[in-house]
């Protein structure tokens, strides 16, 4: 008994020292997003202007995204973001990693100058960029000039707004997926290279049959990761173009933005930020999925 | 000596890469110091005739920038503190500690990382707003007073350190938290640097948050400030440069001195993030 009474009372003591040490940053962890994303899914089958009563209409707002227009222009918009960003930026992130680890002179400065813009906000990275681009006098204009291309309107272009962005975005996150690309590069055996390289294969050889495929995990990684910042992308856009000119850069997660923040539209937007979601999950799954299909170990 | 290295075909790739990275922030310091009828002139110049500071006097008198740039160091300063003390604690708590809970307590904090920013910011609004914190820091710095990122770096860390310094001062008599706070974190230093920069980064340059919760132009963050003020000076490039620098002038400088540590966070919030 006595024993017994002992252990429990050190089975407590552990407890209450674990949650002591764990708690505090799980419960806000915790708090500020799974219970936040349960309230959305209620709040998602509601037609609420968060000041009146809300109403509960099932899954209206749901069936409701089929029809709307503006929404599927903004998924277009995220599909087109996505796919230029996501193989662009690790195209040439690789593509300068691999510059950055040749041995060569300068390679402190090259990598400042191309890990700086990662530092910037997203907020003034676009102010910047809305002023480089500026059809009138900015630095994009004088580029094309230069090398006698006519100048173009940039971010006051509907056909051209999209494209701009990915182009910012990129320079923003370019920093960051070389940063993941030249650490793993150190890492791809160097006996690997020589033994290909002695059984006579060219470098570009060596370069496509063997480092890429040791740098697969890392890909598949980087391409989720990327992927997932483009399908959030909101900041860059707010700062930017604010989702214009008519409506050409409204991402969806902009879309959300607006219904909730500008329309006071909870219950529809809670429920587009949830087809977002859902969509997310697929596409991180079907990746995580294909990681395990080919046995490359990214995750 | 440095043997001298032979001229590099890779320098005609990345000498106009570094130059396309870093010219528009060499374009944003040198344009904030150029009047306004200098900017709008085509062909653009770089370099202004003479050292024109009215952009910044402007700034200072018609927006409340230092005011914005004092609460963006208060919400970075208060999101670093608290996140170096409670990711600590919970990454040592799930790495060494054993309670009921603790790997569903973990499972829980990872799987956050997979709720997107969209799906909470309208909650979190709602949320703030019934708590009282609309209008005030505390809905900029509320967000990051801790993270899974967090939790889990230093989870890592604590896993790879041996436990018999620990062990040691278990036997000499300290507590669990004394053993910590004087044998563990001690020697988590390089770890919580890592966690300080990635804090600082993410608290001082976030725009949603803010964004969402203040509307009072004093209790703006920085980029909050900024990017209301680009909406009502369309033109006036010269103001709006002044303020991108001012925005963005202390982690990069900060950036310049540490470069090392940056690229480390950077490194590990890529690859275990």
């Amino acid at each position: 008994m006595a024993t017994g009474a002992r252990r429990d009372r050190g089975a407590v003591r552990r407890a209450l020292t674990g949650w002591a040490f764990a708690g505090p940053a799980t419960a806000l962890v915790v708090g500020l997003s799974i219970f936040p994303a349960v309230w959305a899914l209620f709040i998602s089958r509601t037609k609420w202007n968060g000041i009146t009563a809300p109403k509960d209409i099932g899954f209206d707002n749901y069936t409701r995204m089929a029809e709307d227009t503006d929404l599927h222009a903004a998924v277009w918009h995220t599909v087109v973001l996505v796919a230029l960003f996501v193989p662009g930026s690790i195209v040439l992130g690789l593509l300068v990693a691999i510059a950055l680890n040749q041995r060569i002179r300068f390679l402190g400065f090259y990598r400042t100058c191309i890990f700086v813009p990662y530092v910037a906000s997203a907020a003034a990275t676009g102010i910047l960029a809305s002023f480089v681009f500026n059809p009138q006098f900015g630095g994009a204009n004088e580029l094309l000039r230069r090398v006698g291309l006519p100048p173009q309107q940039f971010l006051e272009s509907t056909s051209q707004a999209m494209l701009v962005v990915v182009l910012i975005a990129m320079w923003g996150q370019i920093g960051f997926v070389s940063v993941i690309y030249l650490a793993a590069l150190q890492d791809v055996p160097a006996e690997l290279k020589e033994a290909a390289t002695v059984d006579g294969a060219s470098r570009l050889r060596v370069f496509w049959h063997v480092v890429v495929p040791a740098l697969r995990p890392v890909t598949l990684f980087t391409a989720v990761w990327q992927s997932i910042t483009a399908l959030q992308l909101f900041d860059l856009v707010y700062a930017t173009t604010r989702g214009g000119p008519l409506n050409a850069t409204q991402t969806v997660v902009y879309y959300v933005y607006e219904l909730a923040f500008k329309s006071q539209r909870y219950g529809y937007g809670s429920a587009v930020a949830y087809g977002l979601f859902v969509f997310t999950m697929l596409l991180t799954l079907a990746m995580i999925w294909y990681s395990r299909a080919k046995r490359i170990e990214a995750f | 000596m440095r043997r001298r290295l032979p001229f590099s075909p890779w320098h005609l790739f990345l000498f106009p890469v570094a130059l396309l990275f870093a010219l528009p922030l060499v374009q944003m310091v040198l344009t904030s110091f150029m009047p306004d009828k200098e900017i709008n002139k085509f062909p653009p110049r770089l370099i202004p005739n003479s050292i024109d500071l009215t952009g910044y006097q402007k700034l200072l008198s018609e927006s409340h920038i230092l005011q914005w740039m004092l609460n963006s160091a208060i919400v970075s300063a208060i999101s670093v503190v608290a996140h170096l003390v409670l990711c600590s604690l919970a990454g040592y708590g799930f790495a060494r500690l054993r309670f009921p809970g603790r790997t569903i307590g973990f499972v829980a904090v990872i799987a956050t990382i997979m709720v997107p920013i969209q799906l909470l910011m309208i909650p979190t609004y709602l949320m703030f707003s019934r708590i009282g914190i609309v209008d005030t820091l505390a809905a900029a710095f509320v967000p990051w007073l801790a993270s899974a990122f967090g939790i889990f770096l230093m989870r890592q860390f604590f896993l790879a350190l041996p436990a018999e310094l620990e062990e040691a001062a278990r036997i000499d008599g300290c507590s669990t938290f004394g053993a910590f706070w004087r044998v563990v974190l001690p020697l988590a230093r390089p770890a919580l640097a890592t966690l300080a920069v990635f804090t600082v980064l993410s608290s001082w340059n976030d725009l949603v948050w803010p964004l969402i919760a203040i509307s009072d132009d004093r209790v703006y963050t920085v980029q909050v400030g900024l990017t209301t003020f680009q909406g009502t000076r369309r033109i006036q490039w010269q103001e709006l440069m002044a303020g991108n620098v001012m925005a963005t002038a202390p982690l990069l400088v900060a950036f310049l001195v540490a470069q090392k540590r940056f690229i480390a966070t950077m490194t590990f919030s890529g690859l275990k993030g």
